[in-house]
C-alpha cells in the first residue's frame, strides 16, 4: 500500500508539472477519474455519458467529444480518441485552470488563446480549421436545445446572424462573390476579441475532496 | 411661531429664486430676487382666516391659507431647489466628470446654509429619524436594488457579502476600538465618551457610499469583479451599518453590557439580516406574481412595484429587521419577473420613477448635507477628528488587505493590487453615514462632535478621493472589461462557455457557482417561471438577444419602407434614368430620414431593454444608447440610400441575402443589361444590418412583436398576403428554410447583376457596401452548390418556374420589372 502510494505520488508529480495542477488538485481530479470509470484505467464515452449530473446539460456531446479529442491534449494531433487515459483527462482539465496572481500578461494571452482553441475545437467537428455554417448551427441547436419550445428554425436562424456577423465583421472588403466558407481560428478570435475571458472559462479545481462536502457556494 | 415659519419660509423662497434665475437664465443680476421677495408679503402669518376683514361676514374674494400647505410647499421647493442645482451642472458638462456630482451638490447646499445662516434661519427638520427612514432612505436603496446588474452580483456574491458583512464589522470595531483608545488620552479632553458611544460613532462612519467612485468606475470602465464587489459593498454594507447602528444605539443607552448581551447581539444580527433578507424575497414573489394579473390595468401596474417594494420596507421595519435588505432583495428578487409580466411602458415608467426617486433622495441628503454643515452647530475637537480621519483611512486600506487575502484563495479571478487599491481608496462616506449620525439620538452626550467628525470625514472623503479617484484609476490602470458587446456571436460563446464550465464541473465532481446556477436555472424555469410569468415559456438569452436583433431588423425595414412610399411617385418614372445616374435623389433623402426619425423616435421607447448592463446610480440606463442607435441608425441610413436611390420599392427579405452569393456566380453568365436597383437597394437596407444590428440594445419581446412592422409594412406595399405569410412563419431565416426557399433564392440571384455594373455607385458608401457583400455570404454551402448546379444547368427552366413561383410567392421582389427586362 505504502509502495503504490509513492509511485502514485511520483507519478502525479510527473502530471503536476505537465498540466500546472498542484498535487491535491491531480489527487482529487484521479479520486473522480476512478469514480466515472469504474475504477479502470481509461474512461470511455460512455462513461461520461452516464453521468446524471450532466444529463441535463444542453452541450453534452459536445463536452464530452472535447474529452476525446486529441487536439485538446496539447500535442499536434488531430483525430479522436475512443478511450483516455488519467493523462489525458487531466491534460483536457488544465485548459479550465484560472490564473494565478503570478501569471504574467504573456501567458495569460497564451491562456486565452488555448481557451478560444478549446471552444473553436468544440464547434470544428471535423477537424478542418474552419467552423462551418452547419457546424455552427448544430451547436446553436444544442445550446437551445433544452430551453423549451424553440423551433429548430430559430435555431438556424440565431445560427446564420452569428455568422453574417462574423462574415461582417472579419471580411469587411470582401469581393462580391466570395462566399464565406466558415470561420477560421483567427476569425474566431477576433469576434470574441472584446470579451473577456479572465473571468470567464474557469474552473476552482479545490484542493480539498469535494465529494463529501457541498460547499461551493458559499465563495465565488 | 407663525412668525417663525414665515420667515423661514421667505428665505426659502429667497434662495429659490435666487437659484432658478441663477440656473434657468444664468444671466440675472442678483438684484432681481428681491423684487421676488415682494411677492413673499401676501404670507402673512394671519393664521389660517387671512380675510381682509375677519368681523365681516362676507364672502372673502382672496384668502390664504398658508400654513395648510406650509408642510408640503416647503418639501416642494426644497426638492425643487435641489433639481434646480443638478440641472445647472450639467448645463457645463465637463465639471461632472472632473468634479463629482455630490460634491457639487454639497458645495451648493454650503452656500444655500451660508445664506441661510447669515439669515439666522433654520434649516428644515426633515432630517428627522422617521423622515429619514421612513421616506428618504427606500428610494435610495430601492434605487441601488433594482437596478443592480444581476448576474456579475450573483457571480461574486460570496465576496460581496464577505466585504459588505465582515468588511463593516472590521472597520465599526477597528475605528470604535481605536477612538476608544484615543480617548484615554486626556489631552483629547473626549475621555467622556465611553466604548458604546465609540462604537456607534464608528459604525456610522463606516457605511461607505461611492456614488462617485461608482460613476468614474463606469467611466472608466474597469473591470466588473470590482465594479461589483463596490456596488455590492455599498448597497448591503448599508444595511448593515443600519443593523449595527440600530443595536450600538441600543447599547450606548444601556448602563451596563453583559456578555449575554453580545451573544444576543450576534444573534440578533443574523435574525435581522436574513429575516430582512425572507420578507424581501416573500414580497418579491408575491409582487410578482400579482403582476401576473394586471394586463388589464396597466395603468396602475408601476404601483404595485413601488407598494410591495415599499410594504416589504415597512413590514421589515415593523419588526426591527434589516429593511434595507428587504427592500433590496425584494427588488433583486421580483425585478426579473415583473419585467416579463409588465407592459413596455410600464416597465419604462417604473424605471424612470425608481431612478428618479432615488436620485431625488439622494440629492437632497447631500444638499441638506452642505446646508446643515453651515447651520449646526460644531464641536470641533482637533485631535478626536483628526483621528478618526485617520482611522478611517487606515482601517479601510488595512480591511481591504487582509480581507483581499482571506477571499483570494476563494476567488476563480483573485484581486489584484490595483483592485484592491481601487477597493480601498473607493470608501468615500456619504448620505448614509450623515443621515444617521443626524439621527442619533440627543441623548448621547457627545453628539454634536459626532456629528461634525462625520461631516469632516464625509467632506474629506467626497472631495478628496472623490475627486482624485478618476485620475488615479487612470493612472494606474486598473484591468477594464469591455461591456460593449453586444452581437450574437458573444451571446453564444458566453452560453457555450457556461454550460461547458458547468459540464466540466459536472464531470470533476465539484459544485461551484455554476452547479448552483445551473440547479436554479432549472427550477426557476420549471416552478418560478410557470407561477409567476404570465407568458411563462422559457427564454434562452440568445433568443432573447436574437429576437432583439430581429426587431431592430424590421424597424428597419419599416424605415426603408417608409422611405420607399415617400419616394414611390417617383419610382416607376425614374426607374430608366435611375440605372445610368446612379446618383441618388437628394429630396427624397431629406424626407425619407425625416420619417424614419419620426418612425425610429415612435418605435423607440416602446421597446424594451432587457438587460441592464451597468447604470450610474444617477442615469437612466438607455438613454445614451437610444439616442447613439439613433445617430448611428441615421448615419447608415445615409448611407445605404446614398448609392442606391430610393426607386425600389423594395421590402427587404430578410431570407433573399443568401441567395446573393449564388448570384454573384451567376453575374458572369448574365451581361449585366438587365439594370435593376432593386436588389441593390434591398440588399443594402438589408445587409448593412448586422454592423449595426450589434449596437441595438433594445430587444424585443417576443418574436411576434418583433413582426409587427413587418406587417404593417405590407400593408403600406400594397403587397399581398403572402409576403405576410413569409413574415409571419416567424423567424425570418436569414438564409435557408430549407428548400423551398431554395427556388426563390436562385432566382433572386440574378439579380445582384446590376451591381457590377455599377461599381462606383455601390463602391462609394463604403461601409454599408461592404455589408451588403458580406451578407451573402453566410450562404451554406449546401444552398449555394445547389443553386449553383441548379442555374447553369437549366436556368430557362428554372427561371420559368421561379418566376411565377416569386411573383405569386414574393410580389415585393417586383420580379415583374426584371423579367421583361431580362428578355
Amino acid at each position: 500500500m505504502g509502495a503504490s502510494q509513492t509511485r502514485s505520488e511520483h507519478k502525479y508529480q510527473d502530471l503536476a508539472d505537465k498540466t500546472g495542477f498542484s498535487l491535491e488538485q491531480i489527487t482529487n481530479l484521479h479520486k473522480r477519474f476512478q469514480q466515472l470509470s469504474g475504477n479502470e484505467d481509461t474512461l470511455s464515452r460512455q462513461n461520461l455519458d452516464n453521468i446524471p449530473a450532466l444529463a441535463n446539460n444542453p452541450i453534452r456531446n459536445q463536452i464530452i467529444e472535447a474529452f476525446f479529442d486529441k487536439r485538446n491534449q496539447h500535442q499536434d494531433e488531430v483525430g479522436s480518441f475512443n478511450e483516455i487515459g488519467f493523462e489525458q483527462f487531466l491534460m483536457v482539465m488544465s485548459h479550465f485552470r484560472p490564473p494565478t496572481l503570478k501569471t504574467t500578461e504573456e501567458e495569460k494571452e497564451a491562456l486565452r488563446k488555448e481557451k478560444l482553441r478549446f471552444l473553436f475545437n468544440m464547434h470544428d467537428t471535423d477537424n478542418d480549421g474552419t467552423i462551418t455554417l452547419v457546424e455552427y448551427r448544430k451547436v446553436v441547436e444544442e445550446l437551445l436545445s433544452k430551453s423549451g419550445a424553440i423551433e429548430q428554425e430559430t435555431a438556424k436562424a440565431i445560427a446564420d446572424a452569428a455568422m453574417l456577423e462574423v462574415a461582417s465583421t472579419n471580411v469587411p472588403d470582401m469581393a462580391p462573390d466570395d462566399f464565406y466558407e466558415g470561420i477560421t481560428f483567427e476569425h474566431f478570435e477576433q469576434i470574441l476579441k472584446g470579451l473577456e475571458m479572465e473571468s470567464r472559462m474557469h474552473i476552482r479545481f479545490l484542493d480539498v475532496d469535494t465529494t463529501t462536502m457541498r460547499c461551493g457556494k458559499s465563495t465565488s | 411661531m407663525d412668525l417663525h415659519i414665515s420667515r423661514r419660509t421667505e428665505v426659502l423662497l429667497v434662495v429659490f429664486i435666487l437659484f432658478s434665475l441663477l440656473y434657468g437664465s444664468r444671466g440675472e443680476i442678483p438684484p432681481k430676487p428681491t423684487g421676488g421677495v415682494t411677492i413673499v408679503p401676501p404670507v402673512k402669518p394671519d393664521g389660517p382666516q387671512a380675510f381682509p376683514d375677519a368681523e365681516k361676514a362676507n364672502l372673502p374674494v382672496f384668502t390664504m391659507d398658508y400654513p395648510r400647505i406650509q408642510i408640503p410647499f416647503e418639501i416642494t421647493l426644497w426638492v425643487l431647489l435641489a433639481s434646480f442645482a443638478k440641472i445647472g451642472f450639467h448645463v457645463y458638462h465637463k465639471i461632472t466628470i472632473w468634479v463629482p456630482e455630490s460634491c457639487l451638490l454639497i458645495s451648493i447646499g454650503l452656500i444655500v446654509g451660508g445664506i441661510m445662516h447669515s439669515v439666522h434661519e433654520e434649516p428644515p427638520a426633515v432630517l428627522s429619524s422617521n423622515v429619514f427612514f421612513l421616506y428618504m432612505l427606500p428610494p435610495i436603496v430601492l434605487d441601488s436594488g433594482y437596478f443592480m446588474p444581476t448576474r456579475p452580483f450573483f457571480e461574486n456574491i460570496g465576496t460581496v457579502l464577505w466585504f459588505a458583512v465582515v468588511g463593516t464589522l472590521w472597520n465599526s470595531i477597528g475605528i470604535g476600538m481605536s477612538l476608544f483608545a484615543i480617548c484615554q488620552i486626556e489631552a483629547f479632553e473626549v475621555q467622556d465618551i465611553n466604548l458604546q458611544e465609540n462604537l456607534l460613532f464608528a459604525s456610522i462612519i463606516s457605511a461607505v457610499d461611492p456614488v462617485a467612485v461608482l460613476s468614474v468606475f463606469e467611466d472608466v470602465s474597469v473591470n466588473e469583479q470590482l465594479y461589483i464587489v463596490v456596488f455590492g459593498e455599498c448597497l448591503f454594507n448599508d444595511a448593515v451599518t443600519v443593523v449595527l447602528y440600530n443595536m450600538f444605539n441600543f447599547v450606548a443607552e444601556m448602563p451596563v453590557v453583559e456578555p449575554v448581551d453580545v451573544f444576543l447581539g450576534v444573534a440578533r444580527f443574523f435574525v435581522v439580516g436574513l429575516g430582512g433578507m425572507g420578507f424581501g424575497i416573500l414580497f418579491g414573489f408575491v409582487a410578482a406574481f400579482t403582476t401576473r394579473f394586471t394586463s388589464r390595468v396597466r395603468e396602475i401596474e408601476p404601483l404595485f412595484i413601488f407598494m410591495y417594494s415599499y410594504l416589504a420596507y415597512l413590514v421589515a421595519e415593523l419588526f426591527a429587521i434589516s429593511s434595507i435588505m428587504a427592500i433590496v432583495t425584494c427588488a433583486l428578487t421580483m425585478k426579473y419577473y415583473v419585467e416579463e409580466n409588465v407592459s413596455q411602458r410600464s416597465c419604462t415608467t417604473i424605471r424612470h420613477v425608481v431612478k428618479m426617486l432615488g436620485s431625488i433622495s439622494e440629492t437632497l441628503i447631500f444638499f441638506f448635507l452642505g446646508v446643515v454643515t453651515i447651520t449646526t452647530e460644531h464641536e470641533w475637537n482637533w485631535g478626536y477628528i483628526l483621528f478618526t480621519l485617520l482611522f478611517a483611512f487606515i482601517w479601510r486600506g488595512l480591511g481591504v488587505l487582509v480581507l483581499t487575502q482571506i477571499i483570494n484563495p476563494f476567488r476563480t479571478i483573485p484581486f489584484h493590487l490595483k483592485d484592491q487599491f481601487g477597493l480601498a481608496y473607493g470608501g468615500l462616506r456619504g448620505a448614509i453615514s450623515f443621515a444617521l449620525v443626524f439621527t442619533l439620538p440627543d441623548n448621547i452626550g457627545r453628539k454634536q462632535l459626532f456629528v461634525t467628525a462625520t461631516i469632516a470625514i464625509i467632506l474629506f472623503t467626497v472631495f478628496l478621493q472623490g475627486i482624485s479617484i478618476r485620475p488615479l484609476i487612470e493612472y494606474i490602470n486598473v484591468r477594464r472589461t469591455n461591456r460593449n458587446l453586444d452581437t450574437i456571436n458573444v451571446e453564444v460563446h458566453c452560453r457555450l462557455m457556461e454550460h461547458t464550465i458547468a459540464g466540466i464541473e459536472d464531470l470533476c465532481g465539484q459544485w461551484s457557482h455554476f452547479y448552483w446556477k445551473d440547479k436554479f436555472m432549472k427550477f426557476n424555469n420549471r416552478i418560478l417561471r410557470r407561477i409567476l410569468i404570465r407568458d411563462n415559456r422559457a427564454e434562452s438569452s440568445i433568443v432573447a438577444l436574437y429576437k432583439k436583433l430581429e426587431l431592430q431588423n424590421a424597424m428597419e425595414i419599416l424605415d426603408t419602407v417608409s422611405g420607399d412610399i415617400s419616394a414611390a411617385p417617383s419610382i416607376v418614372s425614374l426607374y430608366e434614368e435611375k440605372k445610368n445616374s446612379g446618383k441618388p435623389k437628394k429630396k427624397f433623402l431629406a424626407s425619407d430620414l425625416k420619417s424614419m426619425h419620426d418612425i425610429l423616435s415612435k418605435n423607440m421607447y416602446k421597446i424594451r431593454q432587457r438587460t441592464v448592463a451597468y447604470t450610474n446610480k444617477h442615469a437612466l440606463p438607455n438613454d445614451s444608447q437610444t439616442k447613439e442607435i439613433l445617430i448611428r441608425r441615421h448615419t447608415s441610413i445615409r448611407r445605404s440610400l446614398r448609392p442606391g436611390s430610393f426607386q425600389s420599392s423594395v421590402v427587404p427579405k430578410s431570407h433573399k441575402y443568401f441567395s446573393l452569393p449564388a448570384g454573384k456566380s451567376l453575374e458572369s453568365k448574365f451581361p449585366p443589361t438587365r439594370l435593376s436597383y432593386t436588389d441593390d437597394q434591398e440588399t443594402m437596407s438589408e445587409v448593412a444590418y448586422p454592423s449595426r444590428r450589434s449596437r441595438f440594445h433594445q430587444p424585443g419581446r417576443s418574436s411576434s412583436r418583433a413582426m409587427m412592422p413587418l406587417q404593417r409594412l405590407d400593408t403600406l406595399k400594397e403587397a399581398p398576403s403572402v409576403d405576410v405569410l413569409d413574415e409571419s412563419t416567424g423567424e425570418r431565416g436569414r438564409m435557408g428554410h430549407g428548400m423551398s426557399r431554395t427556388n426563390s433564392s436562385s432566382s433572386n440571384a440574378r439579380i445582384p447583376a446590376p451591381r457590377r455594373q455599377f461599381p462606383p455607385s455601390v463602391d462609394h458608401d463604403s461601409s454599408s457596401a461592404d455589408n451588403f457583400r458580406n451578407g451573402h455570404h453566410e450562404a451554406t454551402a449546401e444552398e449555394e452548390e445547389q443553386q449553383q448546379q441548379q442555374q447553369p444547368s437549366s436556368p430557362t427552366p428554372a427561371w420559368a418556374a421561379e418566376t411565377q413561383d416569386n411573383t405569386a410567392q414574393n410580389p415585393l421582389l417586383r420580379r415583374p420589372q426584371w423579367n421583361p427586362k431580362r428578355k
